[in-house]
């Protein structure tokens, strides 16, 4: 009995009337609690009724308040015919289990009905007495603390961050149970948020038991997911990275901080091979090398360029062993050793959970300075499977059951079952850790999962960044000093994240390295593709730009196993023109990395989307990119030859425009750069772009003649005609704002306080008359650019102003419908501190540093002398060293070409029915250097009492909402713990509420509300790392009927203003760290 | 490809000002794009008139959503589906609750009834107003006085608690309230030349002076107190105006009232010919006035009188004001040295509002 939860029904307000004849409401309240309900008085006849009622108190295990939602609905009391219901409140009381998050829930929440969306409010009060528990057999894991930021929390410090934690389990969907024949659709609706509900709880509370059995204390970057499969059931599947936290509560722990080795790091440089030419004659570079496997065997085998992708968990020491004594190879090869070893040893013991360590992954994308050693490329599997009811006898007659729903984790009954959703996720899984190490990569950072469901299809799609970790974050104390003291060395060096992590006379795929433009030492790819953001002390030229690749393809209407193979068959095709588009688009932007790389491959009845949202930057230490040159089929045509050039001039004219309005001015390297950024045509090679799909027509190409020296684009026919120019048909976004998928903005740094979270929901019915992939793309294309531009013009009242975390995604609903829901932020800045920043990156950095929320505020001036020497390669000399010292690089090395040869055959090889598909993306690679700033957060204890709610004029007090990790110019000083809330929301009277528009609109707001209502009533003041993680929308106009399913999450945080901190510190220095030691002893 | 739904939902809820001055003027979502491509707001910002059309249906959306709770603001305050600033909370409501000035020129001291409703058709097509727009002035007179009709206190107080408006939109609201409760006749074609505004200033010196309420302490018996304090005029009052007839009737007393005048304004006056010749019918036209009142029938038409009786013979004689003024300051003041006349409190409670409504109304 280890727990003992508190209920209080306080009052009502703004109800809805009832009783026709009075106008009125004879309310009363249900409280229930896994089986125990309790009841208030009825309160005759008011539509703000007082209820005040006793403690409804409900002892139960700390199982169950992990698991179970609070209950509240709210009733219209009727004498002679059944009680109505209201609506209903779902309170989670997870964040009532950890000592440091909110000790109460207390607060006014909106009475939510699935019919009639929200009638009226309710004020509760929520307390949880919990007893300690001893009992080692225990199934609960409070204490374990959820955050949805993919990044250390920003009043946490990492001791140790222990890797993957995974999670699923399933269940039938309520929706398709023979009951809901019978039931009325609020029933049902019900049924299935409480179950959703239930499994949400149950499955946090199995990832807190994997991640106490690793003997962490937090899972960061938590991403908890739905597959509605329909007939086949419901899967709610979720990952995470664990991790061991400390609470900087007291400016102690600062020290420490300050004082860890990453600080006082000088630049050693690497005894290198001082020939720089020796490998840069090789076969050409590829950026992309796609592996299709197309059998669950895996033939690897047949990939030729990776031949390093074995399968076995023994520690490999990188791939060329025979390069191991030149380019830091020793080095390198030791790290990753030792990366894998800290990796595989927790995985080592003969425990049940020891399997899933056998993955390296990380769901971050931002990381502790020092954390990310070396980073690979994009890696990514993508996998086709037929849905199967979920078979288990286990399910029969259970779910009528009121202690409800015995949830299934699927792994410890079906284990060796080999087609249980689990095992299509190992395998996957295991397909990425291949890549990874194909890489020279022990890990995967920035990792994320996702599912398009379609029918009885489903597509599974696993994406990451390989990378080389740093060891001494994955296991403490146990690193070798000399070890340390090297990669301290290889650290100190701020162009080193671009730097290859693999071994460059034996190369997993064929690339076009050069020697790093900073640090002229290390090897680095002209191009680098990455699904992490942009580590914050890179190197950046100008700004950055959101950039997008759109594709559709037709795809006949098939059934089950027959549907599987086409959209197989079409899935290499769209991974590939996706790559061409993203890269086509980052060279009309003259830039030469992307960050937040995201690729969407939506599956529908009958076509398939394809949509890569990503963050364009020019990061310093990689070569200038070369341009995009034109080349047409038939050359000795007069007039095509001037279209050509007429082309060529555009696209020219294109990218001086885009280096203009993003500020990429590189440093002049040197005489020996030939003239235009467009080399001269003749001496390239050329890129042969596939327009068909039979795979005959694609043949290897030696690519290796001469020297690259520009990307290629030939028109050898009306589509590839269409393509260019629809890649001259995106339009920059007007003059004030900007955009990207990232957490921030590069090259913007000074934020203002202003923000605004929205979402954005389109729908648009396709003509079915004649559809071609072109008119499909152009109206796919359209779709997007229009919203985006919707959105310009929307929040033009913010300019300067910047869209953040820009996320797109895409859905087919029905046979002719696209529907594209975005979620961003739009943050205003202040512009003329944006250019000079942009002109002095240390300033830069020191606003970075005060704007940041781990930042001791109270010690403004020990910050400034601390930061100042923590700065020694400020990036200002890094231009000029890099453009003093660069000009030993030819031009031709600053060029671009793509050999996409080897996915052609392999597309033409795939055997037998398809169970499995999957591929990988590499591309380029990155490597971190150490960041020099410091986390020193201090204790929120100081500001405790300024949490209040800072709208005193208005009665509801604001709460912010925002999809990053951070609020700017505030300091977040609470987690509260996570919000994780799903909604189904459905109307039988669609016209009366305004058609589709008018309905999913409210719904929306709805959300935010009931949103808003939770995180007020914890005590906080907004949510950080909000996302919407499924907008389901069905519409059926004919009937007037209309549903929709929304699941959101995030993390529910304190923030004080960034103004009042300097108030409070100013006033009382000298307390302040009194109290805030004290503080901390209480709460950690 | 056609647009099947198209929405934008901002945790801060976005509200476009000119957006919502079209919507409040009841104009389609298609007038509305026209008029705003008119306003050049395309070449500002280089958007599409598809995107402004997608922007102003989303607005008008949004502000379909607030009209329920507009329509009893303390609920937008409370409210938790959308977050708005409480500077743009003010400001919604505020200009929800604004009125066009040729509207409530139609419909003042009219009933607030379904008949009147009805008439909106023509007011609409006579003032050019939109009906939508006349639609809601007129729902937004109907509520406000369905709200504060069965209160007590003081009207401005209780509008401005109910309804959350300013000082100044509250006030004309009491004057919209008090003309429509006790159906003031406003839209006879002599008094035509008169704008809302003066009779909103009679309707405020009325309130303050003419109610239950002015009399200061309200009386404490609430059971018989069926009156509403600001809403109603004191029917006591009323009834002893009838007592001020003696300064008519009795020739003495009004002599002696015209000869105290005359000397006061001899030399003073423009007009102290016409003033003299005229001062008897003048006086008697006030007085008359006064002892009407206890009819309901004579109060609707108190303006009418007013009017009649006394404005158009001073413009017909073409008084200045100035001389109107020093009229009205004489003729009232002068009772006080009419040894005979007993009802001074009475007087000076019926003719020092009077005065302020003349003078208001003394005008071309």
């Amino acid at each position: 009995m280890p727990g003992k939860l508190k209920v209080k029904i306080v009052a009502g307000r703004h109800l809805p009337v009832m009783d026709r004849a009075s106008d009125l409401t004879d309310a009363f309240v249900e409280v229930k609690f896994g089986n125990t309900t309790f009841k208030t008085d009825v309160y005759l006849k008011s539509l703000n009724p007082q209820w005040n009622s006793e403690w409804f108190k409900f002892e139960v295990d700390d199982e169950d308040l992990q698991d179970e939602p609070l209950q509240i609905t709210v009733l219209d009391h009727d004498t002679y015919s059944a009680n109505d219901a209201i609506g209903k409140v779902y309170i989670d009381i997870d964040p009532l289990l950890y000592s440091e998050a909110a000790t109460v829930i207390s607060g006014w929440f909106p009475i939510y009905d699935t019919i009639h969306g929200i009638r009226g409010e309710i004020n509760v009060v929520v307390k949880v007495d919990l007893f300690n528990d001893l009992n080692r057999f225990r199934q609960s894991s409070c204490g374990v603390k959820f955050f949805c930021t993919t990044s250390i929390p920003k009043c946490y410090r990492a001791v140790i961050i222990h890797g993957f934690v995974e999670e699923l389990v399933v269940n039938e969907d309520p929706e398709y149970q023979w009951i809901d024949r019978i039931r009325t659709p609020r029933a049902s609706n019900e049924a299935r948020q409480r179950l959703i509900s239930l499994m949400s709880g149950e499955l946090q509370r199995k990832i807190g038991l994997k991640v106490l059995e690793m003997r962490g204390n937090a899972v960061v970057g938590y991403l908890q997911c739905f597959d509605l499969e329909g007939e086949s059931g419901l899967v709610v599947r979720a990952i995470g990275t664990a991790c061991t936290l400390d609470k900087l509560s007291s400016p102690a722990a600062f020290l420490p901080a300050c004082n860890s080795p990453s600080k006082e790091m000088k630049e050693i440089p690497f005894n290198e091979d001082p020939n720089p030419n020796t490998h840069s004659s090789g076969p050409s570079t590829p950026l992309k090398n796609q592996t299709y496997s197309f059998s669950p065997s895996k033939s690897y085998s047949r990939q030729s360029s990776s031949s390093d992708t074995d399968l076995s968990l023994t520690p490999k020491t990188g791939m060329g062993s025979g390069s191991a004594g030149k380019e830091g190879g020793p080095f390198k090869a030791l790290l990753r050793q030792q990366t894998q070893s800290a990796l595989e040893q927790r995985g080592g013991s003969p425990h049940r959970f020891c399997r899933r360590r056998e993955f390296p992954f990380f769901t971050l994308t931002a990381f502790p300075p020092g954390f990310l050693v070396h980073v690979g490329g994009v890696v990514s599997a993508r996998s086709v499977k037929l849905l199967d009811r979920i078979h288990n006898p286990a399910f029969v007659g259970i779910m009528g059951n009121t202690r409800s729903y015995k949830l299934l984790d699927w792994n410890s009954f079906n284990s060796d079952e080999p087609e249980t959703r689990d095992a299509w996720w190992a395998e996957i899984r295991q397909e990425i850790k291949s890549h990874a190490k194909a890489l020279g990569c022990h890990a995967v950072v920035g990792y994320s999962e996702s599912t398009s469901i379609c029918e009885e299809v489903c597509i599974l799609s696993a994406s990451g960044t390989a990378a080389v970790l740093n060891p001494r974050f994955l296991q403490d104390g146990t690193v070798e000093g000399c070890l340390e003291q090297r990669l301290e060395e290889n650290l100190s060096t701020r162009c080193g994240f671009c730097h290859i992590p693999y071994d460059e006379l034996n190369m997993p795929f064929p690339a076009h390295l050069t020697y790093c433009y900073n640090c002229r030492k290390q090897k680095v790819p002209d191009v680098l593709f990455t699904t992490i953001d942009l580590p914050t002390d890179a190197t950046v030229i100008g700004k950055g730009c959101l950039i997008q690749a759109r594709l559709c393809r037709l795809k006949k209407k098939a059934q089950a196993e027959a549907n599987a193979t086409a959209i197989s068959n079409l899935l290499p095709f769209m991974e590939y023109e996706v790559h061409t588009q993203l890269m086509n688009k980052l060279k009309l932007k003259g830039m030469n990395a992307l960050f937040g790389l995201r690729i969407q491959i939506t599956v529908g009845e009958n076509m398939l989307m394809g949509l890569a949202s990503a963050t364009g930057v020019y990061l310093a230490a990689l070569p200038t990119p070369g341009g995009i040159q034109i080349a047409g089929k038939t050359p000795n045509d007069g007039s095509y030859e001037q279209h050509i050039s007429h082309m060529q001039k555009k696209i020219n004219d294109t990218i001086a425009k885009n280096k203009e309005l993003y500020e990429i001015n590189p440093p002049e390297i040197s005489e020996e750069i030939i003239g235009s950024p467009i080399p001269e045509p003749r001496q390239r090679s050329r890129l042969l772009r596939s327009q068909s799909e039979s795979s005959d027509e694609v043949t290897e190409l030696d690519l290796s003649h001469g020297k690259k020296d520009a990307f290629v684009l030939e028109i050898d026919d009306t589509d590839a005609m269409e393509d260019v120019h629809s890649l001259l048909t995106d339009v920059p976004p007007p003059s004030g704002f900007y955009s990207c998928n990232t957490e921030i903005m590069p090259g913007i740094n000074n934020w203002t306080s202003e923000i605004q979270m929205f979402t954005s929901v389109r729908v648009i019915r396709l003509s079915s008359l004649n559809l071609t992939n072109q008119a499909l793309n152009k109206n796919f294309n359209d779709l997007c650019e229009n919203l985006l531009k919707s959105l310009y013009f929307k929040l033009r009242s913010m300019i300067p102003c910047c869209l953040c975390h820009v996320n797109f995604t895409v859905s087919l609903p029905e046979d002719e419908l696209i529907q594209v829901t975005v979620t961003a932020v739009a943050i205003t800045f202040d512009k003329n501190q944006a250019l000079q920043t942009t002109k002095t990156p240390v300033e830069k950095s020191l606003q970075r540093a005060s704007t940041d929320n781990e930042e001791l505020l109270q010690f403004p001036l020990e910050l400034c002398s601390d930061s100042l020497p923590s700065h020694p390669f400020p990036p200002v000399k890094e231009h000029l060293e890099s453009a003093s010292s660069n000009s030993g690089i030819p031009a031709a090395q600053r060029a671009t070409s793509v050999d996409y040869s080897s996915f052609a055959d392999r597309c033409s090889s795939w055997i037998e029915l398809i169970k499995l598909k999957a591929q990988t993306i590499r591309r380029g690679s990155i490597k971190t250097t150490v960041t020099v700033e410091k986390a020193s957060p201090v204790g929120d204890g100081n500001f405790r009492n300024r949490s209040a709610p800072p709208c005193a004029n208005s009665t509801v007090g604001v709460v912010k909402m925002t999809p990053l990790s951070f609020i700017p110019g505030a300091k977040i000083t609470k987690y509260l713990g996570i919000i994780n809330m799903f909604f189904i929301r459905e109307t039988t009277s669609l016209r009366e509420e305004g058609g589709v528009s008018g309905f999913l609109h409210a719904f929306i707001a709805e959300v935010f509300a009931m949103v808003r209502a939770h995180v007020a009533a914890l005590g906080g003041n907004a949510v950080v790392s909000y996302i919407m993680k499924q907008c389901v929308f069905m519409e059926n106009p004919n009937k007037n009927q209309a549903q929709c399913l929304i699941n959101v999450s995030g993390d529910a945080v304190v923030f004080v203003r960034e103004s009042d901190l300097e108030v409070v510190s100013s006033q009382q220095p000298t307390t302040n760290c009194q109290s805030s030691c004290t503080e901390g002893e209480v709460t950690t | 490809m056609t647009s099947e739904l198209d929405i934008f939902v901002g945790n801060t809820t976005l509200i476009d000002e000119d957006v919502y001055r079209l919507w409040l003027d009841g104009y389609s979502v298609t007038d509305a794009v026209a008029l705003r491509v008119r306003s050049g707001i395309l070449e500002q910002t280089g958007a599409t008139a598809a995107v402004l059309q997608s922007d102003t249906m989303d607005h008008y959306r949004t502000f379909h959503m607030l009209e329920r709770l507009l329509h009893a603001p303390p609920k937008l305050l409370h409210q938790l589906i959308f977050q708005i600033p409480p500077s743009r909370q003010a400001l919604l409501i505020e200009r929800y609750y604004a009125f066009d000035e040729a509207f409530v020129r139609e419909v003042l001291g009219k009933k607030l009834s379904k008949g009147t409703k009805k008439d909106l058709d023509d007011i609409s097509t006579k003032t050019g107003i939109t009906l939508k727009s006349c639609r809601r002035q007129f729902d937004n007179f109907k509520r406000v006085f369905k709200v504060v009709e069965e209160m007590r206190g003081s009207l401005v107080d209780n509008i401005q608690q109910h309804f959350l408006l300013s000082d100044r939109l509250a006030r004309d609201y009491a004057a919209i309230v008090f003309f429509a409760n006790n159906r003031f006749e406003t839209g006879k074609k002599k008094l035509q030349y008169l704008s809302f505004g003066d009779f909103a200033f009679c309707a405020e010196l009325m309130i303050q002076n003419w109610t239950l309420g002015a009399v200061g302490e309200a009386p404490i018996d609430l059971d018989s107190q069926m009156d509403d304090m600001d809403m109603d005029l004191d029917k006591e009052f009323l009834q002893d105006l009838k007592e001020l007839k003696v300064l008519v009737a009795d020739k003495d007393l009004l002599d002696l009232h015209k000869s105290l005048v005359c000397t006061a304004l001899r030399g003073k006056l423009g007009v102290f010919s016409e003033m003299e010749a005229n001062f008897k019918n003048l006086s008697r036209g006030l007085v008359n006035v006064a002892a009407k009142l206890t009819h309901n029938k004579d109060v609707r038409d108190l303006f009418v009188d007013l009017v009649e009786k006394f404005v158009e013979p001073c413009r017909s004689d073409h008084w200045p004001l100035s001389d109107v003024r020093f009229f009205l300051n004489q003729y009232s003041a002068s009772v006080h040295s009419l040894d005979g006349f007993r009802h001074q409190a009475l007087w000076d409670r019926y003719m020092g509002t009077l005065r302020g409504c003349l003078l208001r109304l003394y005008h071309d």
